[in-house]
């Protein structure tokens, strides 16, 4: 047992020493900020017997980013890649393939703000623009108006992107065809600009603000004033482009065209890393053909990467509860349901965690005593007790949303059969021990959450064991050693505080 | 003065006082083999166990296995005045109904509060569901002869039945209590339920003070009568009894519950492979050196009557 776990710590932190001190992986969690790991995954069926073709932009001198390192991840399939008027495209294709596909474009950017101008100055080729007639009728007379309201390119296009914003004009609607998405918006104002002889295109893109998965695309307008491109925003009309927004494609959306596929899906994600540090550790295991890092989980996709941040922080919101269990001797619903719920904090953030946990098992309280009432048996009453909650849940986000508070609109993936079998068991407890019991139950279960929830949200944890996995090998010897605890709980300092005398 | 948290952790420690962690780690887990619980964990099985051994249980009146025999509740009950339902894998004392009169088709409570048909039969159905059981598995319940208290407790509980609690360690009775039941633990004995918890001298069968809460008291909160120097009817019977618990079931570290019928006497009710620890304070005493006394001077195959004697005369009071 000792001996275990001696080798456990051992293991772990002589491969952790190695990489630390040795290949110089970064152990801070802010070295190098602000490199990013972008992806796209394409997905689709193929179809049998076609060949499948898939165009796809990727990003060309984004401005404000400098791109580091790419790699197209795609087995089997033919790759090229084409540039033209800015905007780079990739074609991957193959003669025949079956089933479900996936392919990938990963790529390093990092802020690099002396670039922006590198999106090419020379004036561009105005592209003809593709209106109906009764289109070309309203632009042309717009053109005009719009023309005596402006100065120059830049409040031209203010003013253009203005108009398209009036909802109620009949001429605008024709124009937009009732669809008043800002990307529909940047791709008729460009064409407007067209028709003036002003160079514009929608781009597309992300913000890379916050780490994520499934990063909705953006669009904005570009227009080029005769000495550069000006970024502006579709809606507002507000010029400069933000500072973490990362431009994929111009003119058209990043998905260009295929062939042979069906069930075609496009999802960006991206992660905050420190790559630079990391590249020259990289670089350092490579030279002494060490396979420490060839291995590491920065070898995974994104995505998976994301999952992995959040899974490998699990074992030490365990650890929390091992010794809030056993050592302070707290009383809390379920063995793990608090890590559950730590989890669903990290959507919502501590406090309306908190709040919103409270309140959901408050009123499910509510409703699950006047089911008693009914007589349900057990596994009915549960599930409607369940169905309570979701519906609070869904009228809990529809009621933040529309008082504009963001914090309910990420309660999605809350914890709904935790939340149940909480309320159930919290009402048992209310009936057989009494309400005190009860609450110091929930509030035992809520400190654990929050404790759990600080641990693994930690910025410089979550960078620790991701970067160096081997640590958990230590905090499983920590959990194996409690195991072998057999001191006083703190609580029972108390409860046996008579017999201390 | 500020006690500090090892300070005092040091002085239980002094006392002797078994914490969870150690009851777990060091007691059950090496002396309780895991695949004897189901004997004790299932009280028909114990039912069966004990009256096997000879020794005396509540009669079991019916079972109630599946949610279409509910229906029959009402012909199994024909003719019973009093009886009482328990969730046959339940623990600490949670879902058990006693039923003490019947009139007009509602069932009352040792409290007086009456039941319909229909709520009897959603708490049975509760029950099968596994709401009361270990773990939350379905269960079954069992509807059993209701215990009547023994005139020497009548004055010191409150509507309901006192249970006598032992420890066994090894065969060797270490630490006995009675639970009183108290209008507050709604005529049940358990301790977490409001119930008084008094320590039994092992040697002579005398009650000590009491616990109830955190309190330390000498008389029943309720009636008021004193519940110290109170002898327990047929000690030296009721410590064999438990003893032998230690045979039937092989559980090294066992928790037995019997009970006093005014008519048919020394009763099982269940045996428990993780007996809590309260039973420590109702007696102002740690469990730790007794522990430690049976383990080294224990004899592996002594009889009943051996293991007997020798707890009464290592643990009584002094």
């Amino acid at each position: 047992m000792l001996i275990l776990c001696l080798l456990l710590v051992t293991a772990g932190g002589s491969l952790f020493l190695y990489k630390w001190l040795d290949l110089g992986v970064p152990i801070k969690a802010d070295n190098a900020i602000g490199a990013w790991t972008v992806e796209a995954r394409i997905r689709f069926s193929a179809q049998s017997g076609k060949p499948v073709k898939v165009r796809f932009a990727v990003p060309l001198r984004p401005p404000g980013f400098a791109l580091l390192d790419e790699t197209f991840v795609s087995s089997g399939y033919g790759l090229s890649t084409a540039v033209q008027d800015g905007d780079r495209e990739a074609l991957w294709a193959i003669r025949r393939a079956r089933g479900e596909q996936e392919l990938y474009y990963q790529a390093v950017v990092y802020p690099a703000r002396d670039t922006a101008q590198s999106t090419g100055s020379r004036p561009p080729s105005v592209e003809p623009p593709q209106f109906s007639d009764a289109q070309a009728a309203v632009v042309a007379s717009l053109v005009e108006q719009i023309r005596a309201h402006s100065a120059d390119i830049a409040t031209f296009a203010v003013e253009t992107l203005q108009r398209l914003g009036a909802r109620d004009n009949s001429d605008i609607n024709l124009l937009l065809t009732g669809d008043d998405s800002p990307q529909r918006r940047a791709e008729v104002a460009a064409g407007i600009l067209a028709t003036a002889n002003i160079a514009a295109r929608p781009v597309y893109g992300f913000q890379l603000q916050k780490e994520g998965r499934r990063l909705p695309l953006l669009t904005r307008l570009e227009v080029h004033n005769g000495e550069r491109w000006l970024s502006l925003d579709p809606l507002s009309g507000a010029q400069g482009q933000p500072d973490d927004f990362l431009v994929w494609s111009r003119g058209k959306p990043p998905l260009r065209d295929s062939d042979g596929v069906r069930h075609l899906r496009l999802e960006f994600s991206a992660a905050e890393n420190t790559y630079e540090a990391l590249a020259a550790a990289r670089q350092r295991a490579a030279e002494r053909g060490s396979l420490a890092l060839q291995f590491s989980l920065l070898s995974l996709p994104v995505q998976m990467q994301m999952v992995y941040r959040v899974v490998l922080t699990m074992p030490l919101g365990a650890l929390i509860i091992v010794l809030l269990r056993n050592v302070v001797g707290i009383k809390a619903f379920g063995t793990f349901a608090p890590i559950l719920i730590a989890l669903a904090f990290r959507e919502t953030r501590l406090l309306n965690g908190i709040l919103l946990f409270t309140g959901i098992v408050a009123l499910g309280l509510g409703a699950r005593f006047y089911m008693e009432r009914l007589k349900l048996l057990l596994v009915p009453r549960l599930a409607s007790v369940l169905t309570v909650v979701v519906l609070m849940m869904a009228m809990l986000s529809v009621l933040t949303y529309q008082l504009g508070i963001g914090a309910g609109l990420s309660v999605a993936l809350f914890p709904m059969v935790i939340l149940t079998m909480t309320i159930e068991r919290m009402s048992i407890g209310w009936e057989e021990a009494g309400p005190r019991e009860a609450l110091q139950q929930a509030g035992g279960s809520l400190l654990a959450a929050s404790l759990a929830y600080l641990v693994m949200t930690e910025r410089q944890v979550q960078h620790l064991v991701f970067m160096f996995p081997e640590l958990l090998l230590i905090v499983l010897a920590i959990t194996l050693a409690m195991g072998r605890y057999t001191g006083y709980r703190l609580t029972e300092l108390r409860r046996f505080k008579a017999l201390a005398g | 003065m500020i006690t500090f948290p090892w300070q005092r952790a040091r002085a239980l420690r002094a006392h002797g006082v078994l914490g969870m962690n150690q009851r777990n780690g060091d007691f059950i887990a090496r002396v309780n083999p895991r695949r004897l619980y189901p004997l004790v964990d299932d009280k028909v099985r114990t039912k069966t166990l004990a009256q096997a051994a000879g020794i005396q249980v509540p009669e079991l009146y019916g079972l109630i296995a599946i949610q279409h025999q509910v229906l029959d509740l009402p012909k199994l009950l024909e003719g019973r005045e009093d009886f009482v339902v328990k969730p046959v894998n339940g623990s600490g004392g949670n879902g058990v109904l006693v039923i003490v009169g019947r009139r007009k088709g509602r069932y009352r409570k040792a409290s007086g509060a009456q039941l319909t048909e229909d709520e009897l039969e959603h708490h049975v159905s509760n029950t099968l569901s596994g709401l009361y059981s270990l773990g939350g598995q379905p269960d079954a319940a069992m509807i059993e002869y209701r215990v009547k208290v023994d005139p020497v407790f009548e004055p010191i509980s409150h509507q309901g039945v006192p249970d006598l609690r032992t420890v066994v360690y090894k065969g060797y009775p270490v630490l006995a209590m009675v639970r009183l039941p108290t209008a507050l633990s709604d005529g049940k004995a358990n301790l977490h339920q409001g119930a008084i918890g008094a320590g039994i001298d092992i040697a002579t069968g005398l009650t000590g003070r009491g616990v109830w809460r955190n309190e330390v008291i000498d008389e029943h909160i309720d009636t008021g009568n004193p519940i110290t120097g109170v002898q327990v009817p047929q000690w030296e019977t009721l410590l064999e009894l438990a003893a032998r618990c230690y045979d039937i079931s092989g559980l090294g570290y066992l928790g037995v519950d019997f009970v006093l019928d005014r008519d048919f006497g020394p009763m099982m009710l269940e045996m428990n492979a993780r007996p809590g620890l309260n039973i420590q304070i109702a007696n102002q005493t740690g469990l730790l050196p007794r522990l430690a006394t049976v383990d080294a001077h224990g004899r592996q195959g002594a009889s009943v009557a051996e293991r007997v004697a020798f707890a009464q005369e290592r643990f009584g009071r002094a």
